[in-house]
């Protein structure tokens, strides 16, 4: 809590809500999507709306990264620069872990004009850099959390865990009702669903969890050699 | 025009004479390169390209009102001038695919006048300004597939074509000659149906505008260049000029390949076919994805015309004569489960209703039916046609609906009393087995 | 401007999702396996919009207006 009271410029605050936001929200945009891709006919909702509130909810989700991006940028305290917003791992503060939030972003733009343009693209070329949405979010998880600035605040933790949880639980639905053939795709899917929390749990409990994270994780910096 | 038009022409043969077959039946044996010269002439290339005192092959052709002879009907000089607008190079397709099992006629053509239509072929890819003309056959013909190479062979010895042709052997399912299935398969893709748009005319092989044209057609095409639209049209009715080639097979005394006028009716077809073995119910036209017409139908002049009222149409020349002693519904029902099984299982419509259909069938001819089933049998049909990327689903829809018609008598016994006993009896008609293709490339 | 618009379904592209039926059930219902019957082709003024909105919604772009 000292280290918030600290580094208590408003920019910052509003990057860091804007980011949880963006993460909450890019978790139901997936959510929903996976839910259309699987055919979810709830009783109350048309199946249209469910793809609405998916296209919806991932324009807001990139309303609240622009929000998230923008302050961060300008938040005097960490010098970050523009280059950094879309040239991942290039930044002096916390690279590794700014990075991962760089390529979300970076995919999820890819997704944006892919997804304007699918009609010209054809549903082939679409559909295959919408895949790249999934990839985003892990990417986004891991930022939020290697980050870490509110990592440690149990309400955040909660955050993390439910957004696993419900990336989770539709995956493993989907799986469920997913019929044979696309035996690759499954097994990835699967292998991957398996591996996030567990590796998002190991990393927690050994990283930001840990007293010293800040240093160490600024310390990556000079690993990846991008310190200044 | 006319008098331009007239002095280009060779001298034509008598208009009742045959046209197609008319080397076969003047020697009885398949028509070489010299054969084919000998007969018809040097190819009237210079005669309709190229010089002003001739009509351009597209005017005579449609003066000669010359209609695809694949099963669409299609005008083909409208096809030709399509392809000719076309800003790239076209490309020409004979399409001797002949997927319809009742079909002999292309496989017969080409066996005894091979000339003829490659002939043909090169004079319609002269005229669109093609470079290239694929020759498209069933895999499963390799003696044709042998003797159509040998005569490629021919040509190229002596000079005579100013195109390349090229021979491909392609998978024999019902839906690979579809005019899309031929264009993917020369694209290196499965021979099953594209859909569109773009049409091929516009945009086909490697997007080149595309002339597709049944292995008939092109022998057609060959002698209207050779003898006129006016000579084209002494054969025939006045809206549907020409002969036609048929296969009749069934209860006739000789079944095999006819050339007709077209207008001639069915039972004329039917004598010059041997005439009928025994009493027969129904004569099934077009093809497995045409038509049941009854007996009592069987005076309908063979027409796009006059068939249409019937439901019916000359399709692609096929005549199949049922006798009393089959069982419609029965035959029907096997039909219907080979088209179900050919379907390409791309589109929703046929893949799941086709299947439908068949077994409805089935349990109809079965005497396993009763009233929802022959309402829900109905309704299905009725939602094939216009459904698909290509017109499968439409003929089965066709086929299904013309059988409950001119098998009316027997639906309703089937439902009162079970199948009859002529369903229990060995099939009548040779439908190949209801197996999906085993493979699309 | 004001020409008509017609609706045309790629059935090879189509897998029978049937947001277009939800969207736009006046002209388009759907069958026993879920596939699109276009009762009317041809979309009429005041179905426009509602149209442009079913044809985008088909996560296939499989439901298409021409001009």
């Amino acid at each position: 809590m000292t280290a918030l009271t600290l580094a208590g410029s408003p920019l910052w605050y509003a990057s860091r809500a804007g980011g949880t936001l963006a993460l909450v929200l890019l978790t139901a945009t997936v959510v929903l999507g996976i839910a259309s891709g699987g055919r979810a006919a709830p009783r109350s909702v048309g199946r249209f709306e469910i793809g609405l509130l998916h296209r919806n909810l991932s324009l807001l989700t990139l309303v609240f990264l622009v929000v998230h991006v923008i302050t961060a940028v300008l938040d005097p305290f960490v010098h970050l620069g523009w280059a950094v917003t879309v040239l991942p791992f290039a930044a002096s503060y916390r690279p590794l872990w700014l990075g991962l939030g760089t390529v979300a972003l970076d995919l999820l733009l890819a997704v944006l004009v892919t997804s304007a343009a699918r009609r010209r693209l054809g549903v082939r070329r679409w559909k295959a850099v919408h895949w790249l949405a999934y990839a985003a979010w892990p990417f986004a998880l891991f930022h939020g959390a290697g980050t870490g600035t509110d990592t440690r605040l149990s309400p955040q933790l909660w955050l993390y865990a439910g957004c696993l949880a419900a990336v989770m639980a539709s995956v493993w639905w989907r799986l469920a009702k997913a019929g044979p053939g696309r035996v690759v795709g499954r097994l990835v899917a699967a292998l991957t669903a398996t591996a996030v929390p567990l590796v998002l749990g190991a990393f927690l409990a050994t990283g930001p969890l840990q007293p010293g994270w800040s240093q160490r994780a600024a310390a990556t910096a000079m690993l990846l050699g991008g310190g200044r | 025009m006319t008098s331009a038009t007239i002095t280009g022409f060779r001298l034509p043969p008598a208009p009742d004479a045959p046209r197609l077959l008319a080397g076969w039946y003047a020697t009885g044996r398949p028509a070489s390169l010299s054969d084919h010269l000998r007969h018809y002439g040097p190819s009237p290339v210079s005669r309709t390209i190229g010089t002003r005192a001739a009509m351009p092959l597209p005017d005579a052709l449609e003066t000669a009102g010359l209609t695809g002879r694949g099963g669409a009907g299609f005008p083909t000089a409208r096809k030709l001038r399509t392809v000719a607008d076309g800003r790239r190079r076209a490309v020409v397709v004979v399409n001797a695919m002949e997927s319809e099992p009742a079909s002999r006629k292309d496989e017969f053509l080409l066996a005894v006048a091979p000339h003829l239509v490659l002939g043909g072929a090169v004079l319609a890819a002269l005229a669109v300004g093609a470079d290239t003309v694929h020759v498209c056959l069933p895999r499963t013909r390799s003696a044709q597939y042998q003797q159509l190479s040998a005569a490629l062979a021919e040509r190229r010895r002596a000079r005579v074509d100013a195109v390349r042709l090229r021979l491909h052997g392609l998978p024999h399912t019902y839906v690979s000659s579809e005019s899309t299935s031929l264009v993917r398969w020369l694209d290196g893709g499965p021979a099953r149906p594209r859909g569109g748009p773009p049409r091929i005319e516009e945009r086909g092989i490697d997007r080149r505008p595309t002339l597709l044209h049944n292995a008939e057609t092109l022998a057609h095409v060959a002698l209207v260049a050779r003898y006129g639209p006016a000579w084209f049209r002494q054969a025939g009715t006045t809206e549907e000029p020409g002969t036609a080639l048929l296969t009749v097979s069934g209860a006739v005394g000789v079944p095999g390949v006819l050339e007709v006028p077209l207008g001639t009716p069915l039972t004329t077809v039917l004598d010059l076919a041997g005439g009928p073995t025994e009493p027969l119910q129904a004569v099934l036209t077009g093809g497995f994805a045409g038509a049941w017409l009854g007996a009592a139908r069987l005076h309908t002049p063979l027409s796009r015309r006059d068939l249409a009222p019937l439901g019916a149409s000359p399709g692609a020349g096929v005549l199949v004569a049922l006798p009393h002693s089959a069982c419609g519904l029965a035959e029907t029902a096997r039909i219907l489960a080979y088209l179900a099984a050919h379907s390409a299982r791309q589109c929703g419509p046929c893949h799941f209703g086709l299947p439908a259909v068949a077994a409805d069938f089935a349990a109809l001819a079965a005497g396993r039916a009763d009233r929802v089933l022959l309402d829900r049998l109905r309704r299905r049909t009725a939602l094939l046609p216009d459904r698909g990327a290509c017109r499968h689903p439409d003929g089965a829809a066709r086929l299904a609906a013309s059988a409950l018609d001119a098998f009316a008598d027997d639906v309703t016994r089937h439902l009162d009393d079970g199948a009859c006993p002529a369903a229990h009896r060995p099939p009548r008609l040779a439908v190949p087995p209801a197996t999906p293709p085993e493979t699309w490339r | 401007m004001n020409r008509t618009r017609t609706l045309r379904v790629d059935r090879i592209a189509c897998t029978g999702e049937g947001l277009c039926a939800e969207l736009l059930p006046e002209l388009i219902g759907l069958d026993e396996w879920g596939y699109p019957i276009v009762r009317d082709r041809t979309v009429p003024e005041r179905l426009r919009g509602h149209a442009r909105r079913a044809v985008a919604a088909c996560p296939r772009l499989a439901l298409h207006t021409d001009a």
